[in-house]
């Protein structure tokens, strides 16, 4: 009976082998089993690190089960083996005791270079700060002045609602030129955009929680932690398009952040930044204009789409307990002053935060007229962005610069 | 090499001739509310622990089932998050440690040749603060506020944004606090004062070293966490500001003092597990352990290090170079004295006599399983590597290797182990290797692909992910699915075992050591009354 269930436990072995095998597809794309080797010189050092650690490891594992292996067949009763006796050795123990010491001393001091590599901020030739917030990214480039959020792209975050009939398969072919196909849920409506070959000095914080700003290809990973400021820089050697994530757990919607660097030769650059400002400087304006009713409806649709729709679900409805339904509430068909207030200030202790860092004049004069309009509230007012601007004046809040209204990116943008 | 040479009163005088306080255990269900017998205690605990990695099981189920494929299915993603959350919260909480502590209850007085623990009443209430204090916790997941959603860190400013359920989660935080620390006290107290006469401290079996050490660590960082929460608990509610910049606080104090439990607690989670593997592996290859002096030795090591590599978790906060030097040293440090573990029990098996039931295919695949684990471990430690290891499905790989393969199979290797001797019946063998097989199967098929993801770029903790992700994640959940309900084999091997089964003698294995082997199985409710003699030949361990 022993040797029955011996040989079903190498059958299962043998399964189980098997079951690991299966999907060849993804075995096709040895890719995707192992860390990128990235596009700077850190991220390569730190892949050969990996590599360097993953053989010891490896080698050590043989090492210790190929004696087990050995141990368990020759060892055993049923070939007759009589136990020994011996259940100590001075000399053994301190054999291997020191040995794992003389490797351990091996990892650790390329591993130290690297690190005391990655943690030299000086002489860098450009800086960009990288804001977190529930749930986009603002990046402010501290040199030129360029600054802008960047969330998911809305194609992808209608896409990734429940119940939505998206084919995920097929919905987003890629459009990298990494040879990177998949790109759902690792699209932004506005790209980080950088010049090559250029030392840039990442400065990392967030405006509500802790979010982690992570580009596997610069092997960059650094928390942004409400005030307090981290550093981080990278060098990127090739052009191209780099995906990254938040890594560190940042409440409902932390898996839909996503990051995506542009990296692109310095002219390129050059002409992207002119570009910004001058758009920047438009968009200053858009506040200025006396907007129509169904204009501001119709652009509030977006805005609260992309910045209010995840909690508080796309009639309106909410999440019982959780969200509260804009559709039918005291906030959004009583006072317009008190819908004002808790859009621009948030609510204290909840998940609803402040948006007067976040939106423009325009998009929040929008996305109230819409509120009170749309989602099942017909209040048949709106407002009007100068009314936001004066408010803003009187609260001593500055408006975020370039915040271009969700109807020009959305339009004009798109997934190019 | 057996230990029959023991005298032994109790067992043999049971339920005669004494005169007094002899007696089997009060009938009904207020048996087991007022019971203060260390084996009813033991019982108990274990139970509550299986009961609750059902739950905890469950939760992980609907983490797979949403992760079975890209885009969003089943959950909402802040229902998601609770999940991840409450799973990790049941697992340490509610199963690991509890099943310890029970295992600590039935064994360690029978090990170490004691009557029964030595602060019987408290040990009552440390475990049915328990049962309460995991209500209270699981309750929140139906309060309007939902449950903690926050991960089972519970950093701040995040799960400051927790509705008023909040409060509930840090009560019932506090009490499981309370319930494990007096349930170490009690431990240590039985230790150094309920040893038999020549039970000397380097006579005790592994498993009471390590338990000792391990209520240790217990009593010295619990309320390192209850501080912690308590300031949670008057920032969210009280208007303090411990953990919050705008006030002058800081949030990554937060995380070092968590760490500071939280390090030496998973060495909680798996200390006990070295004490009961040591017991099992010699026992199967019958042959004594080999190194006793250095795993002691290397026990207390890894106990002393885990209070000093507490920031190893925290390598992307932006420490100061000389910080992450020194965290990076530190943490590779421990893979020494875990290293001295794994290769004693290699040389315990070496020319031994090797049989392979159950309890020695869970031990054997702990060793092997574990040691994965600890790899990976050793990867993580080098910090320049793990800050793209760093939330990724790699570390979630890397921690389930050395709590599921690791911690969870000691705790099935010590079912099988002592079953015998808990209800005088033999469980079902061939059932027994059953379980084993599959659920060693489907655990690698559920967490070996987490490694590649999680390489590949796969955050933790997110409910969608990217379409380059989707085949893992479909076979992980197959494995996760076909893992959990193998576990319903446990339980029918148990409850079969406990209704009857071919009866067990006193010794059970035939290279069975120690002092629990030579009372009856079932072990008489009272065991030990009257010392055991030891003598120089008396093998103990």
């Amino acid at each position: 009976m022993r040797s029955s269930v011996c040989r079903s436990g190498v059958r299962w072995a043998f399964l189980a082998v098997l079951l690991m095998a299966l999907p060849a597809g993804a075995w096709a794309e040895w890719g995707a089993l192992n860390m990128p080797r990235g596009v700077t010189e850190i991220s390569n050092e730190v892949y050969t690190l990996h590599m360097r650690i993953f053989y010891i490891c490896c080698a050590i594992g043989a090492a210790v089960f190929g004696v087990m292996i050995v141990s368990m067949f020759l060892h055993r009763k049923s070939r007759g083996a009589k136990p020994a006796t011996f259940h100590e050795s001075t000399t053994v123990e301190i054999v291997w005791t020191v040995a794992p010491l003389i490797i351990l001393i091996a990892m650790a001091i390329p591993a130290a270079r690297v690190l005391i590599k990655m943690e030299d901020f000086s002489d860098s030739e450009m800086s960009i700060k990288v804001t977190g917030y529930q749930w986009r990214w603002h990046y402010e480039y501290m040199d030129s002045g360029v600054q802008f959020f960047s969330q998911l792209h809305p194609e992808h975050n209608k896409a990734r609602q429940q119940g939505s009939d998206v084919d995920l398969a097929t919905a987003f072919p890629g459009r990298d030129f990494n040879g990177d196909e998949e790109v759902y849920l690792r699209e932004v409506d506005n790209e980080l955009v950088v010049p090559v070959g250029t030392k840039i000095r990442f400065l990392h914080t967030a405006a509500d929680v802790i979010h982690s700003w992570w580009v596997h290809d610069l092997a960059i990973k650094k928390d942004a932690i409400p005030g307090f400021i981290n550093e981080n820089w990278a060098r990127i050697e090739e052009p191209g398009i780099y995906r990254g994530k938040c890594a560190e757990l940042c409440g409902r919607d932390h898996g839909f952040m996503p990051i995506v660097v542009r990296a692109v030769p310095q002219e390129e650059f050059d002409i992207w930044v002119a570009d910004q400002q001058s758009a920047m400087a438009q968009a200053d304006t858009a506040s200025d204009r006396q907007w129509s009713k169904e204009e501001l409806v119709a652009t509030g649709e977006k805005v609260y789409q992309a910045n209010c729709m995840s909690c508080h679900q796309a009639e309106g409805q909410g999440i019982p307990g959780m969200f509260p339904a804009i559709s039918g509430s005291e906030v959004a068909t009583g006072s317009i002053d008190k819908h004002i207030s808790t859009v621009m200030n948030g609510v204290e202790g909840t998940m609803m935060s402040s948006f007067s860092g976040v939106l423009s004049d325009a998009d929040i004069a929008a996305v109230i007229t819409y509120q009170r309009n749309g989602l099942g509230n017909a209040t048949g007012e709106s407002l009007q962005p100068v009314h936001v601007s004066s408010l803003r004046a009187g609260l001593d809040i500055k408006a975020p610069a370039n915040v271009a209204s969700a109807a020009d990116t959305i339009s004009t943008e798109g997934v190019n | 090499m057996s230990s029959t040479d023991v005298t032994h009163h109790a067992a043999d005088d049971q339920g005669h001739d004494h005169d007094h306080d002899e007696h089997g255990p009060a009938p009904g269900l207020m048996r087991w509310v007022t019971t203060t017998n260390h084996k009813d205690i033991g019982t108990l605990y274990l139970w509550f622990s299986l009961v609750m990695f059902f739950i905890g099981g469950a939760m992980a189920l609907v983490i797979r089932a949403e992760l079975f494929q890209p885009g969003i299915q089943i959950v909402d993603p802040m229902f998601f998050n609770s999940m991840t959350t409450m799973h990790a919260i049941v697992m340490i909480f509610g199963v690991v440690m509890p099943a310890f502590v029970g295992l600590a209850n039935w064994m360690i007085p029978m090990m170490i040749g004691a009557p029964d623990m030595a602060l019987p009443r408290l040990n009552n209430w440390s475990f049915w603060i328990m049962p309460f204090a995991f209500t209270i916790m699981l309750s929140t997941l139906f309060m309007d506020s939902g449950g903690p959603a926050g991960g089972w860190t519970l950093y701040p400013p995040l799960v400051l944004q927790m509705g008023d359920s909040f409060a509930y989660v840090i009560f019932a935080i506090h009490f499981l606090g309370i319930s494990s620390v007096m349930g170490s006290i009690n431990i240590v107290a039985t230790i150094f004062n309920m040893r038999a006469p020549g039970m000397t401290f380097m006579k005790m079996p592994m498993f009471v070293w390590t338990w000792l050490i391990t209520a240790y660590l217990l009593i010295a960082t619990i309320p390192v966490f209850a501080g912690a929460v308590t300031m949670l608990l008057t920032d969210r509610f009280f208007g303090t500001s411990f953990f919050s910049a705008a006030g002058g606080g800081d949030p990554v104090m937060f995380q070092h003092i968590f760490w500071f439990f939280g390090h030496p607690e998973v060495y909680i989670l798996i200390l006990p597990a070295f004490g009961i593997v040591s017991s099992i592996i010699p026992t199967f290859a019958r042959k004594p352990l080999f190194g006793y002096d250095s795993m002691v030795y290397a026990t207390a090591s890894i106990a002393f290090l885990s209070f000093i590599v507490w920031a190893h978790h925290m390598f992307t906060t932006g420490m100061p170079l000389a910080g992450e030097l020194f965290f990076m040293f530190s943490t590779m440090m421990i893979s020494v004295p875990t290293g001295v573990k794994v290769f004693n029990w290699v040389a315990t098996m070496w020319r031994g006599s090797m049989t392979f039931e159950t309890p020695m295919l869970f031990a054997i695949g702990f060793v092997i399983m574990f040691t994965v684990g600890g790899l990976s471990g050793l990867m993580l430690a080098i910090t320049p590597a793990d800050i793209q290891y760093h939330d990724t499905y790699f570390v979630v790989a890397h921690f389930h290797y050395v709590l599921v393969p690791g911690a969870v199979y000691s705790l099935m290797a010590a079912t099988y182990y002592w079953l015998p001797k808990w209800t005088g019946n033999m469980y079902d063998e061939t059932l027994g290797k059953w379980h084993f097989w599959i659920s060693t199967v489907f655990v690698n098929v559920l967490f070996f692909p987490m490694h590649f993801v999680g390489l590949a770029g796969m955050p933790r903790r997110i409910p969608d992910y990217s379409l380059q992700f989707a085949d893992w994640n479909m076979i992980a959940t197959i494995g996760a699915f076909g893992f959990g309900f193998s576990q319903l084999m446990f339980v029918y091997i148990i409850v079969k075992c406990v209704r009857g089964g071919e009866k067990a003698t006193s010794e059970v294995w035939e290279g069975a050591r120690g002092l629990e082997w030579t009372v009856a199985s079932p072990a008489p409710y009272h065991t030990f009354e009257t010392a055991p003699v030891l003598d120089a030949g008396t093998v103990t361990r």
